[in-house]
């Protein structure tokens, strides 16, 4: 009995979520090293993870929404959709051949869209209390629709002010590197990876620190006991959703601020991956355990594996979409593996 | 302090689809009081309470508390904000938070969490209390007893007028349920008003100062404690004098076969992975035996067991003096045992189908997957028992989770009954069910036997066991640590057994 | 009494899928009633074939309704749904594929039989189903997540099967599963269609794969202790979609005697989904009614052929998909009919209470 609960304390000690977190950041270490180690030059260069990030800020931004949503029990498979219509609408308002819009206005649009798919859907699964699979789904329908009937042609914008904004970068100090002439070359972010990290610290200081944020975990561990302990568990399931969409309208500026086009396939898949980063980070999709900062290393993986691969030489196609499954697929084994050790270190 | 009326319900109507749950019912709590809320399963005690704490609305009725009339209760929280904190029978914690946020969470209006504060309150709390648990450990990797402390911790830390503990003890041990009377006999000299649901007598006469005795969702009274000795209790509980239960089994005959002294089954050495030590035991033909034991005392794990219904990790088990392995229910099933288990809507209907399909199903798992009965079958067999065992459906077409609570266990036993098994295990058959149909059980168990099937009966009512069982095995913490036939099948001897010590 | 009989009637599964079914029909109705008029024609090859509006529903709803039979099944066992069907038929597809042109992607002739390499894709079809199943009922992941893996993988698996090229089929034969065959006017798919209704209903028939089912979609634990084996079960379900899926792509692969990896049966996990929501099917599983579920993607099919003929790009069909499947779970959900039956209670009331003043 004693020799139990001594061998059950550390693995005991620590939460779900901080466990899924530690994997995942161990994995993710390891991951980097190895590449710097055995595939050398691109990944030496810090560059290159800033690459990823200036590449994947968008994503970070809307996995860290759907994250939101999984911790609180729910689903939102329309972000991909709202990206892609954020853009082309804001492509549309923007370009000096259409609107010839403001920079800023084009902003409040991009949330507004978001806003609007974020409170619609979330009425629809808190308090009608439909399946947010299917509402979300035709979301998806809904914006992919609406994109094409905004704009069918891609095409890239032309405004002074935006070209402006897009073309900003932001020297990382002491993070450089020496060419083969030897001239110094700055590393850099853009703007929407300042905005990403952001939306990752605020996230994560609103999810473990306001009530708010408390009750997305109580409603996704258990609603019924949620309930009994006097949390809103609709007025949160709500919000979960509102959150969501607000995130992939600023995850969509984001990302048309990072390819300066609007088209109907733009952020296609966006959804799944962002499912698939949360879940590498550590959030189950049974709700209640996860972490917008192990999410934040979810998409780092994500991506640091698809450049593992191409640098490693496999660099057809198809090599990405099996090794992302294949990682994914690592980490729902540890997770169930995990979770049942966990159920019957108890019951002992 | 005394007598000032803290809590008024009136005429308090609660109606479900096919069931009356509350019908006019009254009740009265004044302050400085712990007040029992008595009546058998079924009799409307839980339906009362989450009346009370805002979980169903009610149909008719009036609340009046502290003074203010008619208050308006539509969501736990309002409750809570009323002054009214819970502890519930099963536990309502999120496993995935941490001790102290479960102390916490859904009270207060700060919008952000203070955790160094919140945590040291909290052990502040817990130590006081002598909890076994820190603040900051997350509540799933706690046990059900210290989960269930966690729970009683919040409630009263809440800043209540009326605290209400439904079946709070029945995870506890002896020295936490010590510990819990000791804190309830605090607050109510503070002026708490504390309502105290439990199925166990001794505790009822050892803190309470008043019950209240609800009985097929009526109201039967209110009375002092003192005014009211067990046995009224109980027969006002059962709605029966306690002379008229005593003979069903004097008129029935026990099964006088050739074969009656035959083991149908017997085990040595059985155990399995929910946590029982490994145990003998062995049944004969036309025999009712049964597990007795407080609850959690590895009772329904035993036949658990022995139907294979948990992950069997030893033992042998003999058929008729042949050696058996019993892996699975199905294995189990081939062996012609039959089990009705302990908890009817987990693990006992399939409530979106229909009565007919439930009837049949386990005979139809038995003749195969691909040899299904033909509709005119199915319907005959379902008929058929429908009519034996008095089940009150609209047809044989109904979903199962329409019928009452008594209904669908008949269900479940013309289920097993269909396979006409030679042993037939009923863990808790009566729980939750109304009193005319416990009885037609109970004869039917003394029926059945008669005609020489075997069967174990389990049951949290003493009375029960002691008026169908020729035989009673004794648990304790996981073990069997007795058996009683013959003379000394008598309460006091049963509690003194369970009890345990020389 | 009858009220009774109306209520029965809307309280059936059928009512919402039949009744959006009805008013589709009655639209086109109104808007044109040549919508309805099949023809008799000849076509390229100068074989007598069917065409009109119907016969592209009935040609183009096949895929979907072989899949909604296999997808119902495994809603109803495991309570969540597989959205790698699409990933998967290519997969079966390119398998399919290979093994008839072999290394050649330009063959002269057939390297295998049609129906050795039909075989080979429903093994491969059957072993993708597997996967997800046991991913499902051994490692309890949910399946929505569980398959979410091959639906990422799928179609590079696809594509690196056939080493990213695009072999095209050379016998005319096989294009006759996704098309017509001389002689007959009717497009086969339909024929392929009716077999696999008539083969599940007999596999309904005979076997108790529908109790079972069920049982596991309501209670796994109790099912469990009736002797059911709910991994097994759970696995079958998985196991059936493959081969569903084996056949839907037999098809898709058939129209075009060639495939393209990141396009084929795009999307078309989505609308398998939707075909049994249509149907009026809970997709948090248990009971199941798989006629109502084909019924459900002949709808979908309906609201699409529908939607070309008013011009509407196929691009912007998703957003009227959209709008039309909120409206019917708005209306189907149980929140929403509780307080439209008070509404009318009211009313009543109010009638009643009217009339006792007057």
């Amino acid at each position: 009995m004693n020799k139990t609960k001594l061998k059950g304390g550390i693995f005991n000690r620590v939460s779900d979520t901080n466990l899924l977190l530690s994997i995942t950041v161990v994995i993710f270490i390891l991951m980097y090293l190895g590449a710097i180690i055995f595939l050398g030059s691109g990944f030496k260069k810090p560059q290159m993870l800033f690459n990823i990030l200036n590449a994947n800020a968008a994503l970070i931004i809307t996995a860290c929404g759907m994250s939101l949503v999984m911790i609180s029990g729910s689903i939102d498979i329309s972000v991909g959709g709202v990206v892609a219509l954020v853009s082309m609408c804001c492509a549309v308002y923007l370009d000096v051949n259409h609107h010839n819009g403001n920079v800023y206005v084009s902003m409040l649009i991009a949330l507004g869209i978001g806003l609007a798919f974020g409170i619609i859907q979330g009425l629809l699964v808190a308090y009608l209390n439909i399946q947010p699979f299917i509402v979300t789904l035709a979301g998806m329908f809904f914006a992919r629709g609406m994109t094409t009937i905004v704009s069918t042609a891609p095409f890239n914008v032309k405004n002074q002010a935006f070209d402006k904004l897009k073309l900003t970068r932001i020297n990382v100090p002491g993070m450089g590197s020496y060419n083969k002439k030897g001239l110094y070359i700055p590393a850099y972010v853009e703007i929407g990876v300042l905005v990403a990290l952001a939306v990752v610290v605020i996230l994560f200081l609103v999810l473990r620190y306001t009530r708010l944020g408390r009750a997305f975990y109580a409603v996704g561990g258990n609603q019924q006991s949620a309930l009994m302990l006097g949390v809103n568990v609709k007025r949160t399931k709500f919000l979960s959703h509102v959150f969501c969409g607000l995130l992939a309208g600023l995850g969509g500026y984001v990302y048309f601020l990072h390819v300066g086009s609007g088209a109907a396939s733009h952020a296609t898949g966006m959804e799944m991956n962002a499912i698939a980063s949360s879940i590498i980070g550590g959030t189950m999709l049974t709700g209640g355990v996860g972490n917008v900062v192990g999410t934040l290393f979810g998409v780092l993986s994500l991506s640091t594996i698809q450049n593992i691969v191409s640098s490693a030489g496999l660099d057809q196609a198809w090599w990405t979409g099996i090794t992302i499954a294949a990682m994914l697929c690592i980490f729902l084994l540890i997770q169930s593996i995990v979770i049942r050790q966990r159920k019957r270190a108890l019951k002992r | 302090m005394e007598n000032t009326t803290l809590l008024e319900m009136r005429s308090i109507d609660k109606s479900f689809p096919g069931v009356h749950a509350l019908q006019n019912v009254d009740f009265t709590l004044r302050s400085g009081e712990i007040h029992a809320l008595m009546g058998e399963n079924g009799a409307g005690k839980s339906t009362l309470i989450k009346v009370l704490t805002g979980v169903y609305s009610k149909d008719q009725g009036v609340i009046n508390l502290d003074g203010r009339f008619d208050v308006k209760i539509h969501s736990p929280q309002d409750a809570q904000n009323l002054g009214i904190s819970t502890v519930y029978q099963e536990i309502t914690l999120c496993p995935n938070l941490t001790v102290a946020e479960n102390m916490y969470i859904g009270r207060g209006k700060k919008p952000i969490t203070n955790w160094r504060k919140m945590n040291s309150d909290a052990d502040k709390i817990l130590r006081k209390l002598d909890i076994p648990a820190r603040a900051t450990q997350q509540l799933g990797t706690c046990s059900i007893a210290v989960q269930q402390m966690v729970a009683i911790a919040r409630a009263v830390d809440m800043d209540c007028k009326v605290l209400i503990l439904d079946e709070p003890t029945s995870s506890l041990d002896e020295q936490e349920v010590e510990k819990l009377f000791g804190l309830m006999r605090d607050l109510k000299a503070t002026g708490v008003g504390i309502i105290f649901v439990t199925h166990f007598l001794d505790q009822v006469y050892e803190v309470c100062d008043r019950i209240t005795v609800l009985r097929d969702g009526q109201l039967v009274g209110e009375y002092e404690i003192k005014d009211l000795p067990r046995v009224q209790l109980v027969s006002k509980m059962l709605g029966k004098e306690m002379d008229d239960l005593s003979d069903i089994k004097s008129d029935q005959d026990a099964y006088l076969g050739e074969d009656a002294d035959e083991p149908v089954y017997e085990a040595t050495q059985l155990w399995s992975d929910a946590g029982i030590k490994p145990f003998d035991f062995h049944i004969r033909k036309g025999e009712v035996n049964g597990f007795t034991g407080l609850l959690g005392s590895g009772r329904s794990e035993s036949v658990r067991a022995i139907f294979g219904a948990d992950r069997v990790l030893g033992g042998i088990v003999r058929m008729h003096g042949r050696q058996v392995h019993i892996r699975g229910p199905k294995d189990a099933m081939k062996n012609g045992i039959a089990y009705l288990p302990e908890d009817r809507k987990i693990d006992g209907i399939i409530g979106d189908l229909s009565v007919r399909e439930n009837i049949i199903l386990a005979l139809q798992v038995m003749k195969g997957f691909f040899k299904p009965f033909t509709k005119a079958q199915a319907y005959a067999f379902a008929d058929e028992y429908i009519k034996k065992l008095n089940i009150k459906t609209a047809s044989a077409d109904t979903p199962v989770k329409s019928l009452s609570g008594g209904n669908q266990q008949k269900v479940i036993l013309a289920r097993w009954l269909l396979m006409h098994p030679e042993y037939l295990i009923l863990d808790e058959p009566t729980r939750g069910i109304d009193v005319g149909t416990k009885i037609d059980i109970q004869k039917l168990v003394l029926e059945l036997a008669k005609d020489g099937m075997s069967i174990t009966f389990i049951s949290s009512e003493t009375d029960e066991m002691l008026r169908t069982c020729s035989r009673l095995i004794v648990m304790r913490d996981r073990k069997v640590v007795g058996e009683l036939s013959g003379e000394d099948l008598t309460q006091s001897m049963i509690m003194s057994t369970i009890a345990g010590g020389e | 009494m009858n009220k009774s009989l109306l209520k029965k009637i809307t309280s059936n599964q059928l009512f919402i899928p039949l009744l959006a079914l009805f008013l589709l029909a009655i639209i086109n109705l109104i808007v044109d009633p040549s919508f309805f008029k099949v023809t008799l024609g000849t076509n390229n090859e100068g074989n007598p074939v069917l065409s009109g509006y119907l016969i592209t529903i009935l040609d183009y709803g096949s895929e979907l309704a072989i899949l909604a039979i296999g997808m119902t099944l495994v809603t109803s066992a495991s309570g969540g749904q597989d959205i790698s069907v699409g990933a998967t038929i290519a997969i079966t597809g390119s398998a399919m594929l290979r093994v008839l042109c072999g290394s050649n992607t330009r063959p002269e002739q057939l390297a295998a039989p049609i129906i050795v390499a039909f075989l080979v894709a429903c093994i491969v079809g059957m072993l993708c189903g597997a996967f997800n199943g046991a991913l499902v009922s051994i490692f309890k992941i949910q399946p929505m997540i569980a398959t979410l893996i091959l639906f990422t993988a799928g179609r590079s698996i696809a594509a690196w099967i056939n080493n990213n090229e695009l072999p095209i089929v050379p016998d005319p034969k096989f294009k006759y599963f996704g098309g017509f065959i001389p002689g007959i006017p009717i497009p086969t798919t339909v024929f392929i269609v009716i077999i696999c209704v008539i083969v599940t209903a007999l596999i309904l028939k005979f076997t108790n794969l529908g109790l079972y089912t069920q049982s596991v979609g309501i209670n796994e634990k109790s099912s469990r202790l009736n002797g059911i084996n709910p991994t097994m079960i759970k696995m079958l379900a998985f196991i059936f979609l493959g081969l569903c899926v084996a056949v839907a792509s037999l098809i898709k692969v058939s129209r075009l005697a060639t495939i393209n990896y990141s396009v084929i049966a795009k999307d078309i996990e989505m609308d398998a989904i939707l075909a049994v929501a249509l149907g009026g099917n809970s997709l948090s599983g248990g009971k199941f009614n798989i006629w109502a579920s084909v019924l459900g993607a002949y709808i979908i099919q309906f609201l699409t052929t529908t939607l070309y003929k008013f011009n509407v790009q196929s691009d912007a069909l998703a957003a009227y998909k959209a709008v039309v499947v909120i409206l019917l779970v708005v209306f189907s959900a149980p929140k929403v009919r509780e307080s439209l039956s008070r509404l009318k209670t009211k009313k009543a009331l109010k009638a009643v209470n009217k009339g006792e003043t007057k």
